[in-house]
């Protein structure tokens, strides 16, 4: 087959590899951001929500176990932005303070599942042969399970705490991480430059490091991305079984929860932590999906 | 209006632009102007980036969405179809003017019978009045496919387009371009994903219907020997520009561009003897040593899903002289792919045996097989594929030194990639760019670059030059000629265009459905082939012409 096919792109060819490193400049950047507001609302929400982890002190004035029982069930006010709750906690401060509790677990939930589904996933798919007839039938097996309830499962073995909610979250996830990564590897593994590497002379080891591995991260990548949205369902969830924190604690699977029982009356004790929660996996979704199409250009 | 004033396509000053970007357009088309009357083979001629499909897309209203017309005006016998939506477009295609697509293997669809497909085209171009039952249909759909030169028409009317070669594909797109009864055919590289002895039949067979039909034909082709033979005039296009125009006869003796001349210079037919190296005319000893031998290859591949197995090479010998030239010349299917595969050790046949000097190629456990890998390099037929896209340019080679341990060192090592970059005619420049910010030719040449690195003394390159235009292909070439020379390096070289084996061969080893079907010296091949096929071969050679203008 030869090359010379007109397609729409190849007309600019010698033309766009010149403009490539332009149109990469942080200027040029920030001006297609602005034409999609959502995504950077995204990122905005993201990047807040992170701050809430990191220094919760910093973004409000109320202690999340500081209670009043003379404020309870307070509604939304310039006072307390979420209300309050049975015991006169301010919801916004539990809400801050539970963004920690809930989003590292899901960061390890994701990087548990991430790590080992990659490793799980090059393995079967450099390897080949029944050691991929094997692993991937596991895989099968592991898939077939609702990942809820894998995680309920191995939440019950170990013991109940937030850790192990994210050990739970992170077993769950590894199956589709170790299929993408797979599928991944055996498209690269075919690939002319990975038989050229052998050519030359590079071992076996080196061409899985250097080749393999660079070339099949990028859709893993925007799976985790992807994942963290889930994870931090699956996390809440979780947490509003009861599998999780304690209940002091503040974490937002809990904190719906809690507010559950009096969702008739005092409605926003349940709502706000819950749509909070929603905005932020929405986000995440968002911007899991533009790193997909960055790659795909 | 007289049909004398009106060509059946006249295109004015068209100029198509791309966007790039949110707000910017890059010219893809420059004020293109161009005829074609009745009963006229006009080629337009132009290598990758030049614009031409644009151009016939442009004509056809099938521009893509990132496309705009800037300017310039489009008629189909006086009749301006600039600006008209795809409802009225549809009216013209098929009606007017028949498309025949560049890849027949990607242009039928795959799960409708031929016979379907060409009925369909039958039914849309219907004109008022005419009876449209289903046994006329078939009958015009059967005519139709005979038109385009399928003998067996109900047989193919009755095929899946799996079920067909390249070849017959191209005849059944044919037949549904025909069925409209058009006016005017245009052509997007018809032949071009077709092997040599397909694509003469089906160029004579255009042709053929010009002179029968008396309709104009628009072929769009990157080979210059293609439409030296055919055409009644010649359109020579490079960046969205027409910069040469005429009759074949005048374009070849009174070449008015420097690009046109380039491009003839560039085309493997115009040189009769082979490629002299830049250090004088290389004289290869009739009695040198043997570097590589194959002795009865022998390999079998099973189909999957299914019982029957294909022989991709039986018994196939090979033996390569030092410092020497021996080609492998095939159509698709000959197993010549298989053979380079197995003549570097990516693959390892059923049978046979590969000695490299005197040393055992085949049969080898990997880390032995590491070993020879220092005497013996493969190049890759897609530079576009070979290189890792990650990879800067300085890394891909050194990359073999790194493997090996050799040149060790910062400074050493840098050296000696500059060194290996210098040889392949690129510099320092080159060194931190990445694949995709250099053209085919470059890639390949750092894809030589790679090779060499090691010092092999054979180098087996499975097509090289295929993926690449023209004039690159002269470039790579020379340089292949020239390293050759100074390197004393024998080649294994694979390809399926007889007019490069010409112009860089020393031996020749002519292979079909995986058999060898001749093999000796270039010239006694060339003139005077011993067998049916070699001869069919060489009289398919693009460029007869260009031959005879080149020897004067």
């Amino acid at each position: 087959m030869t090359i010379d096919v007109d397609t729409p792109a190849t007309p600019v060819l010698p033309a766009a590899a010149g403009q490539r490193p332009v149109a990469r400049s942080p200027l040029r950047r920030l001006g297609a951001a602005a034409r999609q507001p959502i995504l950077v609302l995204s990122w905005i929400i993201v990047l807040v929500v992170l701050g809430w982890a990191v220094a919760p002190q910093l973004f409000t004035a109320h202690g999340p176990y500081d209670g009043n029982t003379a404020a309870s069930f307070l509604p939304p006010g310039t006072e307390h932005w979420f209300g309050t709750d049975r015991l006169g906690r301010d919801l916004f401060a539990r809400s801050v303070y539970g963004a920690r509790t809930t989003l590292t677990a899901t960061l390890l939930a994701v990087l548990i599942a991430f790590g080992i589904g990659t490793v799980v996933g090059l393995v079967s798919g450099f390897v080949g042969g029944i050691v991929d007839t094997v692993i991937m039938r596991l895989v099968d097996v592991f898939l077939a399970i609702p990942s809820l309830l894998l995680a309920m499962v191995v939440v019950s073995v170990l013991g109940y705490s937030t850790n192990n909610i994210a050990l739970a979250v992170g077993i769950s996830a590894i199956a589709s991480f170790a299929r993408v990564m797979r599928a991944e590897v055996l498209v690269v593994v075919h690939q002319d430059y990975v038989r050229a590497a052998y050519g030359v002379g590079v071992r076996r080891l080196g061409v899985m490091l250097r080749h393999v591995v660079p070339n099949s991260l990028g859709s893993v990548v925007a799976l985790a991305a992807l994942e963290v949205g889930s994870a931090v369902l699956a996390v809440a969830a979780l947490g509003f079984l009861g599998y999780g924190a304690p209940p002091p604690q503040p974490e937002w699977g809990l904190l719906v929860a809690e507010g559950r029982d009096y969702v008739a009356v005092y409605p926003w004790a349940s709502i706000m932590p819950g749509a909070a929660l929603a905005i932020v996996v929405v986000a995440t979704h968002r911007i899991s999906t533009s790193l997909r199409k960055d790659r795909r250009r | 209006m007289s049909a004398d004033d009106d060509p059946l396509l006249r295109i004015a000053d068209l100029a198509v632009d791309y966007r790039t970007a949110r707000r910017s357009w890059t010219p893809a088309v420059d004020g293109v102007s161009l005829r074609v009357g009745p009963g006229e083979f006009v080629s337009l001629v132009g290598e990758s980036g030049s614009g031409k499909t644009t151009l016939v897309q442009g004509a056809l209203g099938l521009l893509p969405a990132a496309a705009r017309i800037r300017g310039g005006s489009i008629a189909y016998s006086g009749v301006d179809v600039t600006g008209w939506n795809d409802r009225r477009m549809a009216l013209v295609r098929g009606n007017y003017v028949g498309f025949i697509p560049q890849d027949p293997n990607t242009s039928l669809n795959p799960v409708k019978k031929i016979g379907q497909q060409v009925v369909e085209a039958v039914r849309f171009n219907r004109r008022a009045g005419e009876t449209g039952d289903a046994a006329r249909l078939r009958e015009d759909a059967l005519h139709s496919l005979r038109t385009a030169g399928l003998r067996d028409a109900e047989r193919v009317f009755q095929q899946y387009p799996h079920e067909l070669s390249g070849g017959m594909k191209q005849r059944a797109l044919i037949a549904i371009a025909l069925a409209g009864r058009p006016k005017i055919i245009v052509a997007d590289e018809p032949t071009s994903a077709l092997d040599v002895t397909v694509q003469k039949v089906i160029l004579d067979h255009l042709v053929g219907l010009r002179d029968e039909l008396g309709i104009g034909i628009l072929l769009v082709t990157h080979d210059l020997g293609v439409a030296l033979d055919r055409s009644d005039r010649i359109l020579v296009m490079r960046h969205g520009r027409i910069v040469e125009e005429g009759p074949p006869r005048q374009v070849l003796e009174h070449t008015a561009d420097d690009y046109t001349r380039r491009l003839l210079e560039a085309a493997p037919a115009r040189h009769s003897g082979p490629l002299e190296p830049a250090t004088g005319p290389r004289r290869p000893s009739a009695d040198a040593p043997a570097v590589l031998r194959a002795r009865g290859l022998t390999k079998t591949y099973r189909l999957r899903g299914r019982h029957n197995e294909l022989q991709a090479l039986d018994t196939v010998d090979l033996l390569l002289r030092e410092g020497t030239t021996h080609a492998i010349v095939g159509e698709s299917g000959a197993g010549k792919s298989t053979l380079a595969s197995i003549l570097a050790g990516f693959t390892t046949p059923d049978a046979g045996t590969v000695h490299a000097g005197d040393r055992a190629l085949t049969g080898l456990r990997r880390g032995r097989l590491r070993e020879l890998r220092r005497d013996l390099q493969f190049v890759f037929q897609n530079p576009y594929t070979s290189l890792d896209p990650r990879f800067t340019v300085g890394r891909i080679v050194a990359e073999p030194l790194r493997a090996f341990g050799l040149a060790t060192g910062r400074h050493e090592r840098a050296a000696r990639v500059t060194a290996l970059l210098r040889a392949v005619a690129l510099d320092d420049s080159h060194l931190d760019r990445l694949p995709n910010q250099l053209s085919g030719g470059q890639r390949q040449r750092v894809a030589i670059a790679r090779a060499l690195a090691l010092s092999p003394r054979i180098l087996v390159l499975d097509e090289p030059v295929s993926a690449l235009d023209v004039s690159v292909q002269a470039q790579i070439l020379r340089l292949l000629v020239d390293l050759q020379a100074e390197l004393g390096l024998s080649y294994v070289f694979v390809t399926h265009d007889l007019g490069v084996v010409r112009l860089i061969a020393d031996d020749v080893t002519v292979m079909r459905d995986g058999v060898v079907v001749e093999t000796g010296p270039v010239e006694r091949v060339f003139h005077a082939p011993g067998h049916d096929y070699t001869r069919e071969l060489l009289a398919a050679i693009p460029g007869a012409g260009l031959a005879r203008a080149g020897a004067q």
